[in-house]
This record gives C-alpha cells, structure tokens and sequence, in this order.
C-alpha cells in the first residue's frame, strides 16, 4: 500500500438549483473551502486540473477562466472531460503529475452550472449523449438507457421497482442531513413506488436530482503532504476503465463492465478486497445505478445486490455503508463537480469528520463515479 | 451525403456506410462482414478494428432475435415530444446486437425480455426512414 500521493485539502460549494453567481464564482466556492482546509496559499500550487462537461457550458475553454479568477497563473491548467466521471479522472491526472515528478501540489477543480444553458437547449443536448449516428435517432435519454439496465436485472436476477425505491428512501434520509445537498426532503417507499414514470421501469423518484455546484480537491506529494497536513487522507488505489459508447457492444446489461474492471485495478493497486472498505461513495445517478455498483464493486455478488438493500446492509450502521450524505440521487448531480464531492465526502470520513453520518473508525474509503451510462468508469481507494 | 435520411431526426449526414439507408429503401437492415477477417458488426462499420481492414460489406439481419431489454419513455428530447411515449428495445440476432425502437402495435404487456422479434423497416409521413422491431 504506497503512500504517494495524499489528498491534503477538500471543499465542497452547496449544491443548489439555479446559482445565483457565474461559474467562476462557483468555482471559487468550492476552492475557498479547500484552500482553508489545507492551509496553503496559491504560491503553493504548483498545477491546476479543471474539470466540467463541456455541453453545459457557454464559456469556452473554461480551464483558462478558472485558473485566472482562482490566482493559479502562471502555473499550468487544463480541462479533462470524461462526463460525470470528470472530476474522478481529474484526480487521476493530478495523482499522475505528482507522481511523474513534475508537480508536488496539485489542484482538482470541477463544476457545472447546470441551469447555465436553458431547460430546451439541455433537452436538445441531452439527446446527442449517446452515439449520434446509430442510438440518436431513435430519442434516446439518459433515464431511457438506465431503465433498460434495470429491466434487465430484474428480468435476470428478479430484482423489483421495490428494491430501487428502498435505495431512494435511504438517500432521502441521508439527504435531509446534509447541508450541502439540493434535496433535502424525507421520502417513504409509497412515495417513492407512486411516483411517475419517466423511463419504465425508472420513476421520477429514480432519478437523481439535478443541481449546480463545484468540488475542490488539493493533492500533494506524500514529502508535502506529511508538512502541510496534520490528518492526510492517501490516495491507495486508482482503477479507470471504459466501454462501448453504444449499447449494442455491451456484453450485458445488468452491470457495468467500465465499473467492474476499474475496481479490479483499484482493488489490485491497494492490495486490499471488497470486504476491507469501511464505507463507500458509488453514482448513484439512478437508483439502479446504485444496485449495480453494489455487485460491480463486489460488496455483493453478482444478482444479489437487492439484498444489501433489504437488508439495511448499506446504512451508516450496517456492514458496507454506501452513500451516506445522500448520494447523487439527494444531493444533486452537478457533472464536472461530481466526483470530486463523492472524494470529498470519503476524505471526511476517514478523517473522522462526517458528523452525523460518520462511520466509526472508518479506515479505508472507496469511491466509485461513473461517465455516461457506463462509457467511463473510476474507482479510488483512500486510506488514512 | 445521404445518411441524413435515417431515423426520426438524423445527426449525421456524412459516413463511409450511407448505403445502410439505401438498403433500409429495399426494405433492409444491414451489418457489416469484414472480408478479411469475417468480423461482423452492427451497427455497420466502415473499418475493422481487428484485422484493421476496410474491406467490408453490408448484409441483410435476418430471421428472428430476441429482446435483450426494453423501456418506455414518458419523456423525450428535443424534436422527439410527438412521439411520446415510445419505447427504445435492444434486441439480439445471432450474436448481434441491435438498437432501436418497439413497433407501437406491440401491446405494453406483451413486452418481455426474451419476446421473438423481428425487424421491420419503416418510412416516417417525412420521408425518413428508420427500422422497428415487432412480434416474431
Ligand atoms: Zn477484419
């Protein structure tokens, strides 16, 4: 388990419908907080890594404008895209350019201001976030590729609506508690189950809540780290994969094959198993997407993951704690800032700094964050 | 020029397999076969990433599949509203996997995964053209 490369800061904007500020003060949120958090200045920086989904944004080029409005010239900055796994392979960018040897501490920055376009120019977006030539045409969405996830594990494994609704209700409770989140409401399985249908099987209560926000994370070799920092959280294992865009080179699709070889390699690069994760963040952008990262990850086998679910395995008390501050389904699901708060949350528990949903002696934390619906997959192990 | 015809709204105008949509006016929906190796491919490709050939050729999928999954969606996006709801449905035929849309005369509660299916070409009041599944 080499401790190389420490995460020594970590901030978090509130996740809210509708910002009131631009994207750089966005950004700027968040990186306050991470900033105060590692008790450093910006002549510290040595690189900035900018994170954000590019189709949601009117600036062009947005690494340029956040580094300045963030004082980080003249050190380098770029933007790394990978959809809603931005920030994840962000921090595997910033992990890799200390680690090279070129930096010693290094800035990880996402955000997205959802409502920066309008809602007509987003539903026109929305619709080329899949292969345009040969999926396009036929009116494809998000929910609708999520939903045929679904059905197909419930037609495989006899998994129900019922078995999605619970992971919701756990989310709601986990949301109300955090100050952060956008949704902020407790939610009961009837509600849940009554909700409207936007993709058969996947109801409105499936699906994750959408908001603006920004994430910050401050990475630093492990020399730095242990001279900045009094409680260090290491990076221990990094794991990033991906898959057919189209669905018709899936193999199956009651997993995510990006998600199951990216924990393969983070799992291998720790040197730790499933069953040594203390507590863990997985993208739940989707209900399902939560139950299928539960076997991907390998906290369940394969077709048993519902069982976690029934079983309140996944609760702050129960074996493998998942999504504890509300997930993306509560907290919201700003798509460059994604990764980086699901990080965040991570580093807090093992820090021992979660407040009311702090795992007791929590050690070792996995985050698993997902691009597209399954094109890109990141999965980071963290240890004290 | 050409692919433009393809689905209820096309993306794509230019692609080295514009003559899916010519099989699609026969009343065909094609894969492609790598003459090299013998990959096949749906959807078509003008290149196999295999054998790194550009030797391929369009055939017909024929015969029966069978519904991989399916969902019905209540929302859409820009420029599909009208047709709200329709329901997207993979299907596999003999190794090959195809994307598209359910046939509107299949019955809600028909719909299973493992449903025989079989593809059906058809030509919107526009003009384009696109292919559904429908009841084997
Ligand atoms: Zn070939």
């Amino acid at each position: 388990m080499a401790k190389d490369v420490a995460i020594i800061g970590v901030g978090q904007s509130a996740f809210v419908r509708g910002y009131e500020g631009s994207i750089r003060e966005l950004a700027f949120e968040a990186f306050r907080e991470a900033m105060a958090d590692a008790g450093i200045t910006v002549k510290d920086i040595d690189a900035s890594v900018i994170c954000s989904a590019p189709e949601y944004d009117k600036q062009r080029s947005p690494s340029g404008l956040i580094a300045e409005y963030l004082g980080l010239n003249p050190q380098p900055t770029f933007c790394l895209e990978t959809i809603c796994s931005s920030s994840s392979m962000g921090l595997r960018a910033g992990y890799s350019l200390i680690k090279s040897g070129l930096h010693d501490i290094v800035v990880v920055l996402g955000f997205q201001k959802m409502s920066e376009i309008s809602s007509a120019d987003s539903q026109e977006r929305m619709g080329r976030g899949a292969d345009i030539m040969w999926e396009s045409p036929f009116g494809t969405m998000m929910p609708a590729y999520y939903a045929m996830h679904a059905r197909a594990h419930f037609a495989r494994y006899g998994t129900t609506e019922k078995d999605l609704a619970l992971i919701r209700v756990k989310s709601a409770k986990y949301g109300a508690l955090n100050e952060k989140a956008v949704y902020r409401k407790g939610l009961n399985l009837e509600q849940v189950l009554t909700s409207e249908y936007i993709s058969t099987p996947l109801k409105k209560f499936d699906c994750c809540a959408n908001a603006d926000g920004a994430s910050c994370l401050i990475l630093a070799r492990a020399e730095k780290a242990k001279e900045i920092s009094q409680k260090p959280v290491w990076i221990l294992g990094l794991g990033a994969a991906s898959a057919p865009m189209t669905l018709t080179g899936r193999e199956d699709l009651t997993g995510l094959s990006c998600a199951r070889e990216a924990a393969r390699q983070a799992y291998a690069m720790a040197g730790v198993g499933p069953k040594d994760i203390d507590v863990a963040e997985v993208h739940d952008c989707f209900t399902i997407a939560e139950l299928m990262a539960y076997e991907d990850l390998g906290f369940a086998e394969p077709g048993k993951g519902a069982e976690l679910i029934r079983e309140g395995e996944t609760y702050v008390e129960g074996r493998i704690p998942v999504n504890v501050d509300g997930g993306l389904l509560s907290k919201g699901h700003p798509i460059g800032a994604t990764g980086g708060s699901q990080i965040r949350t991570i580093v807090l528990q093992l820090r021992g700094e979660a407040g009311p949903v702090q795992v007791k002696g929590a050690e070792i934390g996995l985050v698993h964050n997902i691009g597209g619906v399954g094109i890109y997959g990141a999965v980071t192990i963290l240890g004290r | 020029m050409g692919f433009e015809k393809f689905g209820r709204i096309s993306f794509t105008a230019q692609t080295k397999v514009a003559a899916f949509v010519d099989h699609l006016e026969r009343g065909e929906v094609v894969a492609s076969r790598c003459t090299q190796c013998g990959a096949r491919y749906f959807p078509p490709r003008a290149d196999c990433y295999r054998c790194l050939s550009d030797k391929v050729v369009l055939e017909p999928i024929q015969g029966t599949g069978r519904l991989v999954s399916f969902t019905t969606a209540n929302y859409a996006p820009t420029g599909f509203e009208a047709d709200v709801p329709y329901t997207l449905a993979m299907a596999e035929f003999d190794g090959l996997k195809v994307f598209g849309r359910m046939s509107k005369e299949v019955p809600e509660q028909e719909l299973a995964v493992g449903l025989p299916v079989r593809l059906k070409v058809v030509r919107m009041p526009d003009g384009q053209l696109s292919y559904e599944f429908v009841k084997a």
